[in-house]
């Protein structure tokens, strides 16, 4: 009987050998414990999921790209001064969309968007300090000179749409309605940055130590 | 009639028992311990085509997790980046770093870049990122301090305990909304209290489902 207690503790020991202790790290695909073979189409299931691999298309995915000259249904963009930032006689657009009410809800999504997309680049006061400037990312522009701060929104607007220059463009992470957010966060640093003590309320001053 | 049994194996019926429940017990330890994803999906590390550093991009340049999985807050799927994503800095930064070549030629003629999923639910498991990152789920619940990353690993396990344990005491796990993207950031209960965590909980109406059609379809 001791011999078989024996074999069985060796037998464990080299099971945990073999197979180790929870947690280490490995780059071999996971062990599944239900194989595939022996359950078909439950953990992989034959459908197609987004940006995964389709060995049916030519090009190798299942996303598809839209077919030239189609429209998908609640994209149609027939609004110029929302979509494109062009006023009605193709000048770009000064002010906001007629559609887009500007108030502090927007202001903020625009603050929020502003710090992912943008500030990295332009920096969190758009002076083109942001982070990459340090590992040789040159000549941002800083939003605080004559040419910017007179710029017509839609000119800002279709410069996000299609990038400029080195910047490219950011049409698909930035949606237009979160381009107009943004416009406006800017347009409020370009007015900080420019203030002077005139533009404090004279019952607000002291709160910021002036006089 | 001769004795063909020595007097010793009057005990070895109850001998033979002792050691099957020994053996049962053994093996129950070792399914227990081995066939779940705690064992079989924590750690995994694959090599990706690019050595993409989330602990530089995201640690120390402090890049917000939406700069690159920029469809999170509106879809079920969170998308990695494009080529495009990568170059907006690469095409200026490190521009001919031979780590880069594969974006590089993604970017110029479309293809694919292979990257190796690692965080992967069954198929009859129906996660929806946009509802658990609009709810107060931080990226940090399933996936660990992706922020601190060199190599991205498997941390938790995922497993339907793992799901249950958060569907049922949500007040333990939610953040602020301005914490959700901060993976340092702590939960709500940590910060001011389990209190505080029922309260947010109530007050933005989380009610994760726990029946089974909530996640199986």
């Amino acid at each position: 009987m001791r011999n078989v207690y024996l074999v069985t503790f060796f037998i464990a020991v080299l099971i945990v050998s073999v197979f180790g202790l929870r947690g280490r790290h490995f780059t071999q695909p996971p062990i599944e414990v239900f194989p595939e073979w022996a359950f078909p189409g439950m953990k992989h299931q034959p459908k197609y999921k987004p940006q995964s691999e389709s060995k049916f298309f030519a090009d190798g995915r299942t996303d598809r790209p839209i077919p030239a000259n189609t429209v998908s249904r609640t994209e149609l963009r027939t609004d110029d001064e929302l979509y494109l930032g062009k006023a009605a006689d193709g000048s770009w657009l000064r002010g906001f969309p007629k559609s887009i009410t500007v108030d502090a809800q927007l202001m903020a999504r625009g603050h929020e968007r502003f710090s992912i997309y943008c500030a990295p680049c332009h920096g969190a006061l758009g002076d083109g300090n942001g982070i990459t400037k340090q590992y040789g990312m040159g000549a941002t522009p800083t939003y605080h000179d004559t040419r910017l701060r007179e710029i017509a929104e839609g000119e800002i607007f279709n410069t996000i749409t299609h990038g400029k220059t080195n910047m490219l463009p950011y049409a698909d992470k930035v949606t237009p309605h979160d381009r107009w957010a943004i416009i406006l966060y800017v347009r409020s640093l370009q007015r900080a940055q420019n203030g002077t003590v005139a533009d404090v309320p004279a019952d607000h001053r002291s709160e910021l130590g002036l006089k | 009639m001769s004795n063909i049994f020595p007097k010793s194996a009057n005990k070895l019926p109850l001998q033979i028992v002792i050691y099957l429940v020994v053996l049962v017990g053994l093996a129950t330890a070792g399914v227990t311990y081995y066939m779940t994803p705690k064992y079989t999906r924590v750690g995994y590390a694959p090599v990706q085509p690019v050595p993409y550093s989330h602990a530089l991009h995201v640690g120390q340049l402090g890049l917000d997790c939406r700069y690159c999985h920029s469809n999170i807050e509106q879809s079920g799927y969170a998308n990695l980046p494009t080529a495009q994503t990568c170059m907006n800095c690469h095409s200026m930064v490190k521009k001919d770093s031979p780590l880069l070549a594969v974006v590089r030629k993604s970017y110029e003629t479309g293809e694919s870049v292979p990257w190796v999923q690692i965080h992967q639910t069954p198929d009859y498991v129906y996660f929806n990122h946009a509802v658990h990152v609009n709810r107060g789920v931080s990226c940090v619940e399933c996936h660990g301090k992706i922020n601190e990353m060199e190599v991205v690993s498997h941390q938790k396990s995922l497993s339907m305990g793992f799901c249950l344990d958060c569907h049922r005491n949500p007040e333990a796990h939610v953040r602020e909304k301005a914490d959700i993207f901060n993976l340092d950031s702590p939960t709500i209960a940590t910060k001011s209290g389990t209190e505080a965590g029922v309260k947010f909980v109530h007050d933005w109406k989380i009610k994760p489902p726990q029946s089974c059609t909530g996640c199986h379809r």
